[in-house]
């Protein structure tokens, strides 16, 4: 019998994990701050202290935001979008089931894997072999239930947020296969403990380091950006009440967007034993990229055209918006950063922090939280969040978190990369590298402070949440209307 | 001949390969922006809305792209395009400007040694101990000494206990004199000490009360007297009055400098495990003229 009702289950699951992942992996963010200011305040802990150094809470900080509050929020989003808009129940409960305990599994190990300092040492690709398969398996049953959804569809055409989703499946699949080959110490006999969960990998030298690099730049562009992108096609239009601004314009930029983020990612390694020829086809499409990245923004906001008055009463459209100008900011700074001449200057410095960052906490995290605050009531049955006052405090403490963040990292960054540079008229360096890192202390003070407002945003945001479910009942029923062909 | 810079791709299907992508991607850049370029809206008309319409109310206006964004494309892949015809980027061709990040890196270093070269021209030929009562000179050193120098050696070339000696004190461990010093950087410095060589614990304790006797420093007379024989093991290197051999990087132990800490606990360790240290050389990387201000400036700092 044909399901008339949409899975709401798993998409319940992801949201409320969004909120517990995001607190978690924010929190570790705030740890590692104050250790960049204070960097032996952990040793008290004695024998603990190994596992809360810095270079192991790093990788645990960017896995725990990127994959896990990031990741559940594409799970519950994409899960959502692709049932409302294809008036389908998702093509399998079982499989929908698996991949959200495989997910939590994955993250688990994470966090327990990296503070033990296994690691393949890839940035962004941490996590050694094992849990590696793991993550192919769950991500070929998303696939399958994602894409399979779609197949099933009710409605005719394939509505946008879906091409953006799909585009994101696809493409993390590919770049996790291939950057993660690995070969296991195992193979070469090494039994012991530790050894049997370690690897090498698959490459060697520079062309390791552009296959890392292809890798984590387009984690960039289709987990972080492509993803979101399909956040943003539904929640936004859905919580202003308009149309999608222009069809053609998703149209140019999707598939503009996905083509040239492909070549993106030699930047990360300009001046660098890679070749000339890669760093300038980096270069190039990068900076073409900016084109394709503003369609997006440019359709979102004007989305809003009409509507403009909404924005000041509703703090859901807000924490959209708002996301639309932070990406709209980060994708003009990350084509200019991509530039050989202003790279010189920025790379290795802390301006790369901030450049993540106002894409991290201002769009990412901005346009999850914003779509969080539209699903969890009507996920549990009420009305509306049970304080919408709470979601406005939300908002102003992680827009001023994230300028605090941002503007502290951005001095900070240029002065570092202007200290670097400086030489005396005898060809010495004007600063020692201690200099440098000494004239940091303020912009680490104001970073924590940005970064502890954002991270205590969440906690409200976990308050808002509880009291809403506590008020509201699981729903489980959600009619699938009948679909409308035109 | 053409240089590949990463030598596994060495067939020419390669080049054909990368310039082909690229130059189809900037093509399909092109085709799929003018595919979607249409007329701008007259004046009062309004966007069509497209038809379909999902999970109720979501619906699609389809208004012609904003044309400053559209310029804004058209501009970039036009930029893109001009940039890969200078620069090298198309596979193995290499741009009409011929530039290379290699070519790039030695005029800017070419530059800021022939500016160098200028400040030392007047120091050429004199001796150390001139240029080290150089104030010119003794800033241009210090500057030196901050950027490669600080890293072990500490800001204030103090050193860090236990790991870097302290080089403003008047003890060197290699020497020194001008030319030790000079040598010292620019060959860099090895030193081993063995352990084990006076038994076990307790008789390397005893050794170690000794040779606070020999330096004339507070000790236990008992644990000395019984250290005494035992010495012998460390005499072929340190010297039967334990002033050590500079010329030959075997450490005087009866001074004030102690690398590794002067208490029976720390000198213990030393002789139960042994030490080993080293300075890498800077020949290579500073050339001389660099080195010659370092030892200036080092000279200058140490209290003689």
């Amino acid at each position: 019998m044909e399901a008339t009702t949409y899975n709401y289950k798993v998409v319940r699951q992801f949201t409320v994990m969004t909120v517990v992942w995001g607190i978690v992996g924010m929190l570790v963010g705030v740890l590692i701050a104050a250790q960049l200011i204070w960097p032996t305040f952990t040793e008290a802990l004695g024998p603990l202290a190994p596992y809360l150094s810095y270079g192991r809470l790093r990788p645990l900080h960017t896995n725990a935001v990127i994959f896990a509050f990031g990741g559940c929020g594409l799970f519950a989003a994409s899960l959502y979008v692709v049932q409302r808009t294809c008036q389908t129940r998702l093509l399998s409960d079982g499989l929908a089931a698996f991949v959200f305990w495989g997910w939590q599994l994955v993250i688990v190990l994470a966090a327990v894997s990296l503070p033990l300092g296994l690691t393949s040492g890839k940035e962004y690709a941490e996590l050694e072999w094992p849990i590696d398969l793991l993550i192919t398996v769950i991500w070929v049953a998303y696939a399958v239930l994602y894409l399979g959804t779609i197949m099933i569809r009710k409605t005719q055409h394939i509505y946008v947020a879906n091409w953006f989703f799909g585009a994101y499946i696809i493409t993390i699949a590919l770049l996790h296969l291939v950057n993660s080959a690995e070969l296991p110490w195992i193979l070469g006999g090494d039994t012991t403990l530790m050894g049997m969960f370690r690897s090498y990998s698959a490459y060697a030298g520079v062309q390791d380091a552009m296959v890392q690099w292809w890798y984590g730049h387009n984690a960039v562009g289709f987990f972080l950006t492509t993803a979101f992108l399909g956040m943003m096609y539904y929640f936004v239009p859905k919580q202003a009440g308009r149309p999608i601004y222009s069809y053609r314009l998703s149209i140019v930029h999707f598939w503009a967007l996905n083509f040239i983020y492909m070549w993106a990612g030699p930047h990360h390694l300009l001046y660098t034993a890679l070749p000339d020829w890669a760093q300038s086809l980096g270069m190039v499409f990068s900076l073409m990229l900016l084109a394709p990245s503003w369609g997006g923004m440019m359709n979102g906001i004007m989305t809003l055209s009409g509507v403009w008055h909404k924005l000041r009463t509703d703090p859901i459209l807000k924490f959209l918006i708002v996301a639309l100008s932070f990406y709209g900011m980060s994708t003009f700074e990350g084509p200019m950063m991509s530039v050989k001449t202003v790279n010189a200057l920025s790379h290795y410095t802390e301006w790369n922090i901030a450049h993540v960052h106002s894409g991290a906490l201002g769009w990412v995290a901005m346009i999850t939280i914003g779509s969080m605050y539209y699903l969890i009531p009507r996920l549990f049955g009420r009305e509306e969040m049970y304080s919408t006052r709470l979601i406005n405090v939300h908002f102003w403490w992680s827009t001023i978190g994230v300028v605090l963040y941002i503007a502290a990292m951005w001095i900070a960054g240029v002065a570092q990369g202007l200290m670097w540079r400086a030489t005396n008229d005898d060809g010495t360096l004007t600063y020692s590298f201690a200099q440098s890192v000494s004239a940091m202390y303020p912009f680490y003070y104001v970073r924590l402070i940005g970064g502890t407002m954002f991270f205590a945003g969440m906690l409200l945001m976990a308050y808002n949440m509880w009291k809403t479910i506590a008020a509201g009942k699981a729903v489980n029923d959600a009619r699938i209307p009948e679909a409308v062909h035109a | 001949m053409i240089e590949y810079a990463v030598p596994d791709f060495v067939s020419d299907f390669w080049h054909y390969y990368i310039a082909g992508l690229a130059i189809l991607g900037i093509l399909f850049s092109l085709w799929i922006l003018k595919s979607q370029t249409t007329a701008k809206l007259a004046q009062g008309e309004k966007a069509e809305l497209l038809h379909h319409a999902w999970d109720g109310d979501l619906q699609e206006l389809n208004n012609p792209l904003p044309r400053w964004w559209m310029w804004l494309f058209y501009g970039l892949i036009a930029f893109g395009a001009l940039y890969l015809v200078l620069y090298p980027g198309l596979g193995k061709f290499n741009g009409v400007w011929n530039w290379s990040s290699g070519g790039a890196w030695k005029a800017e270093k070419d530059a800021v040694d022939a500016e160098f070269n200028k400040v030392f021209e007047p120091f050429k030929g004199k001796d150390l101990a001139t240029i080290a009562a150089d104030p010119t000179a003794n800033a241009m050193g210090k500057r030196l000494y901050l950027t490669y120098c600080s890293q072990c050696h500490g800001s204030d070339a103090t050193g860090a206990a236990g790991k870097f000696p302290d080089l403003t004190d008047k003890h060197w461990l290699f020497g020194g004199s001008p030319e030790a010093i000079k040598a010292s950087i620019s060959g860099g410095r090895q030193a081993e000490m063995p352990g084990g060589l006076a038994g076990d614990e307790q008789g390397a304790k005893e050794v170690a009360h000794y040779v606070l006797a020999l330096g004339g420093k507070p000790h236990d007379a008992a644990m000395a007297a019984a250290g005494k024989g035992k010495y012998a093991a460390c005499a072929g290197c340190h010297g039967d009055d334990g002033k050590g051999m500079p010329d030959a990087s075997f450490p005087n132990i009866v001074d004030d400098a102690w690398l590794y800490g002067s208490s029976v606990a720390a000198i213990t360790e030393t002789i139960v495990k042994g030490r080993v240290g080293g300075m890498p050389a800077q020949q290579a990387a500073l050339g001389d003229d660099k080195i010659t201000l370092l030892t200036a400036y080092l000279m200058s700092l140490s209290k003689k």
